[in-house]
């Protein structure tokens, strides 16, 4: 059985028809050649395929298409806009946090959501947000340090946005 | 020259797409009207197959092609071709592919897949390394001596031995007896999954001209395309093989994997391209794993705390296939004395067939296994003979004058394992007078390995400039993340002085356009294809220089280059690539040179065969990478969870060329270590052979809360004399010794030792209700035995 929806991905709205048993995962690689969002288990166990719905991090893998009918959603690919990258991402080339790669997606996109509720994550803060993102090549300690990073950075770019009237460096999270 | 490129903190040069989410990796690509592929698998673990019956499945809708043993009777094999593309007459493993299905959708594939059916006989099933060696077991591999097999691995027909490997120094029978103290151990290593966080995939299709066109998740297109070619009766030139990024592979997506069920499938549905995709239920069992090990030690030492005799029997638990596990059993066999000098040596590493998952390699190559039983032996002899672990292994440690197990002569330029000793016990203040907390404990243990490969195994690269003299360079060594796209751009970067900006690598390689590389395993890349990047860089210096002196009317040699530019110092002039890359013109329109390539390789110098018998050989590899690691711990004595706080870890590798990338690996490695160490293991049902644990719920990798606090990391940088820049190889070194470490510390936190990977929790707890025990056992005993009022 098909079901059309309307959602808005990463900014752009999208209306499409699909099968009501169809993962937003499947959707989003298929349906929309987002492939940025990877599958590493689809069982909810390694958070490699996660993105942001509503703002909120989820394993796309465990929600239905039909379930992000009439919300947000934002993948790896809406984190950077035109070139400009988010300063996680900015960070993670910058600490060496990226090995392979496969996990790095869900690992951005669940660090956006952690630094949009605490700007100031203390390193354990860092561990408990990222721990249902499984990652086989880094030993994590440059992934937590880069999120750190990016922490400051995001601070330290608020300030400097909100004192010389510069733009902040960008929202990080569409709403 | 400007300042040095090789040795900085240069970010991935991949790095951009990664985090952008832009790089593609093979289930990523698109392909028109792709089919899909269920493969039909054994639920025995050893059966005789008396009938596969297709033709149901072939007929249900949407299938587009079904193919078993029947159709392909190939064998393929990377070094024993054991393995055929489905099982034919029997089955060896709970999840060995006897047929497959190409259909429409995943869900019309797995539906026919289901509808073929295969009759089974199942015979006797042997899980057991031990039960496998032991004379009159039940064969898994009857044809054994029949099988095609390279020449230097020795498999023993009418046995479940499929690879042999003896090592026989000096004469231990007689040490032995000389010997002051004679200490023996058993010690062993279960099967564990790579887990890369992308399962392996692969994509095929056979035009209707009869090409053959592959993408895949995998570690060495060229031995795909190679074996592929082999397999199917195929001109290599008539196989292609593609490879994207890859999501890790560990070992796992060494050699070849899926591929041959997938081109089979496609050479019944030609112009269709058909993808074979393991979920990550299948990826525990039905793609390789790491072998088992059982591994025996006897060590007699002398009054000094010398080592004299050495025997080492290593037992192999290769699963239903050896084709490339056997080469494991090899490299165990010649570095089966680890980091120590052991001047008599009796040393057996033999691989036997199981009716387990199958072996293959595993980031370490065997040596992760053979270490934690070395490791822990010195600890246990260095602790009973009353010697400091970190003393002891200095005094028996090898190093320049000093001869492996294969007799060969180590020289100053081979690295220094002492160093790194010292420099991990003072990192995690190992000394011997250390205060002493309960329950908390340090340890200690080295590491070394050598690329095992064959003693021909090449790499090559093609540089060339595009218009604007940005330098393209191709390679066919995989980056799954160990970082040679980036180390191969600084090489090229240092050797002809050019901004890694105008540098693009060109690391997905595909074998009609790329140039030969065997393989990226054995930590072999940053050495190999960079000593082929430095060749090349020479020439292209040459052919720029030629160019640039004929334009400038100045000697060849007098020209430098710097910066983008060939420099002639004398007169300050100075000629930018640009515009000699594609061919200087002169002003009156004549032009000279032309678009500047050039393309080297690399072999491995100088290598020689082991004796057959003994295996000596004074140059059995091309070089040796040392380490060690030295760990703190906290053992909770009411649950035995083991808390690893600080790793401290210090490898000799001639050159950092990348230090934020070295420490990645070692990172990456200590905490991989960690989980086989602590948290991994394969359990199969004893009855019916099947993973109990094959999902990420049941199998536990470590996780962002399993990191040590600290991990403190150092190098050593003694060059390698045929490194690039002194480089040698490091990625697969980094998870060796720390699960041995851990051990060490275990014993000298609370007087337990594990001798079984991994140290579990209910291990430890277990060991100290029993030491418990036998503490309260001694005390009554010493009660009874000592008489009232005895003064002691
Ligand atoms: S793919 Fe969704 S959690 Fe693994
Ligand atoms: S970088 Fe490979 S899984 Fe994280």
């Amino acid at each position: 059985m098909k079901k059309t929806i309307t959602l808005d991905v990463n900014g752009v709205a999208e209306t499409a028809e699909v099968e009501v048993g169809q993962t937003l995962l499947r959707f989003l690689r298929d349906g929309l050649d987002l492939t940025g969002t990877k599958e590493g288990c689809n069982e909810g166990e390694c958070g490699s395929c996660m993105v942001l719905l509503d703002g909120r991090p989820v394993n796309s893998c465990l929600v239905l298409a039909v379930e992000a009918d009439g919300r947000s959603v934002t993948t790896v690919e809406g984190l950077s806009r035109e070139g400009v990258l988010h300063p996680l991402q900015k960070a993670f080339l910058s600490q060496a946090a990226v090995q392979c790669g496969f996990c790095t997606p869900g690992m951005v996109v669940s660090a956006a959501a952690l630094l949009r509720e605490n700007p100031e994550p203390t390193e354990d803060d860092v561990k408990k947000a990222l721990a249902g993102n499984l990652c086989r090549c880094t030993g994590y300690k440059q992934i937590v340090d880069a999120v750190r990073d990016a922490a400051a950075a995001m601070r330290a770019g608020a300030v400097a946005g909100g004192e010389a009237g510069k733009p902040a460096e960008r929202e990080e999270v569409p709403a | 020259m400007s300042a040095p490129v090789v040795g900085t903190d240069v970010p991935r040069v991949d790095g951009l797409e990664k985090v952008t989410g832009a790089a593609k990796y093979t289930a990523d690509l698109k392909f028109p009207r792709l089919l899909h592929v269920a493969v039909v698998r054994s639920p025995h673990p050893h059966a005789r197959v008396l009938d596969v019956r297709t033709d149901r499945a072939a007929r249900m809708p949407g299938v587009r092609a079904v193919a078993s043993g029947r159709d392909f009777p190939l064998h393929t094999g990377i070094y024993l071709k054991d393995q055929t593309v489905f099982a034919t007459d029997r089955v060896r493993f709970v999840g060995d592919p006897v047929a497959a299905v190409a259909a429409e959708t995943p869900e019309l594939a797995a539906e026919a897949a289901a509808q073929v059916h295969v009759e089974y006989e199942p015979l006797p099933p042997i899980f057991d390394v031990e039960e496998g060696f032991a004379e009159g077991a039940p064969l898994v591999h009857p044809d054994l001596g029949s099988y095609e097999v390279v020449p230097w691995i020795r498999p023993k027909a009418g046995t479940n031995v499929c690879n042999h490997l003896k090592i026989r120094k000096g004469d231990y029978a007689s040490a032995l007896k000389g010997s002051w103290k004679v200490f023996e151990n058993v010690f062993r290593v279960p099967q564990v999954q790579h887990v890369p966080m992308e399962p392996h995939v692969s994509v095929a299709r056979v035009d209707l001209a009869g090409k053959v066109e592959v993408h895949s998740s995998a570690q060495s297109p060229f031995t795909v395309r190679h074996l592929l070619a082999h397999c199917f009766g195929l001109p290599h030139g008539d196989v292609r093989v593609h490879v994207p990024y890859v999501g890790g592979g560990f070992g796992g997506k060494a050699g070849i994997n899926l591929e041959p069920i997938a081109v089979a499938l496609a050479m019944r549905c030609r112009g269709r391209w058909v993808r074979l995709m393991v979920d990550r239920h299948e990826e525990f069992f039905a793609t390789v794993v790491r072998q088992g090990l059982t591994a025996t030690l006897v060590t007699g030492v002398d009054r000094h705390g010398k080592v004299q005799a050495q025997k080492m029997h290593y037992l192999w638990n290769c699963g239903g296939y050896g084709g490339y596990g056997v080469n494991i059993v090899r490299s165990a066999g010649y570095t089966c004395g680890g980091a120590y000098e052991f001047p008599n040596v009796e040393g057996d590493s033999i691989g036997v067939y199981t009716n387990r998952p199958v072996g293959s390699a595993y980031r370490g190559f065997g040596m992760q296994e053979i270490h934690w039983a070395l490791e822990q032996q010195m600890d246990r002899v260095a602790v009973e003979l009353g010697i400091d672990p970190a003393e002891f292994r200095l005094k028996n440690c090898l190093g320049a004058g000093k001869s492996t197990v294969t007799g060969q002569l180590l020289d100053e330029h081979a690295g220094r394992v002492d160093l790194c000793i010292r420099n991990v016990a003072k990192a995690i203040g190992f000394e011997p007078d250390r205060e002493r907390t309960p329950y908390r404990g340090k340890g200690i243990a080295c590491a070394v390995k050598a690329p095992a490969m064959p003693n021909d195994a090449a790499s090559s690269v093609i540089l060339k400039f595009a218009e604007d003299a940005t330098l393209e360079i191709l390679i066919s060594g995989i980056d799954y993340g160990q970082g040679l796209m980036t180390v191969v751009a600084q090489f090229a970067s240092e050797a002809l002085d050019l901004p890694v900006e105008k540098i693009r690598v060109k690391g997905c390689p595909d074998t009609d356009l790329s140039p030969y590389d065997w393989q990226t395993v054995a930590s072999r890349q940053t050495w190999a294809t960079g000593n082929a990047v430095f060749r090349a860089a020479s020439e292209i210096r040459g052919k720029l220089c030629a160019t640039a002196a004929e334009a400038l009317s100045v000697p060849a040699e007098e020209l430098s280059l710097r910066g983008g530019a060939v420099v002639h110092e004398a007169t300050g002039r100075a000629l930018p690539f640009e515009r000699l890359v594609m061919g200087y013109q002169f002003p009156d329109g004549h032009a000279i040179g032309g678009p500047v390539a050039a393309a080297s390789s690399y072999l491995p110098e100088g290598l020689l065969f082991l004796d057959p018998e003994t295996s000596q050989s004074a140059k059995p590899v091309a070089k040796w990478t040392f380490g060690a690691q030295a760990v703190s711990i906290a053992v909770d004595p009411e649950t035995g969870q083991v808390t690893v706080e600080k790793v401290a870890a210090c490898y000799d590798v001639g050159k950092v060329v990348n230090p934020a990338l070295i420490k990645g690996q070692t990172y990456g490695g200590i905490v991989q270590g960690l989980g086989t160490g602590t948290m991994e293991e394969l359990v199969l049902d004893p009855k019916t052979g099947r993973a109990v644990n094959a999902s990420l719920m049941d199998y536990k990798i470590p996780s962002t809360e399993d990191v040590p606090a600290e991990m403190a990391v150092d190098f050593v940088e003694t060059a390698q004399k045929d490194g690039p820049m002194g480089a040698r190889g490091i990625g697969e070194h980094t998870m060796i010794p720390t699960p041995a470490a851990i051990a060490n510390a275990l014993w000298d936190a609370c007087g337990i030792r594990i001798s079984e990977m991994p140290i579990t929790a209910e291990k430890v707890w277990r060991a100290l209700k029993a030491k418990e025990r036998a503490e309260r056992g001694a005390k009554a005993a010493g009660e009874a035995r000592v008489p009232a009022g005895t003064v002691a």
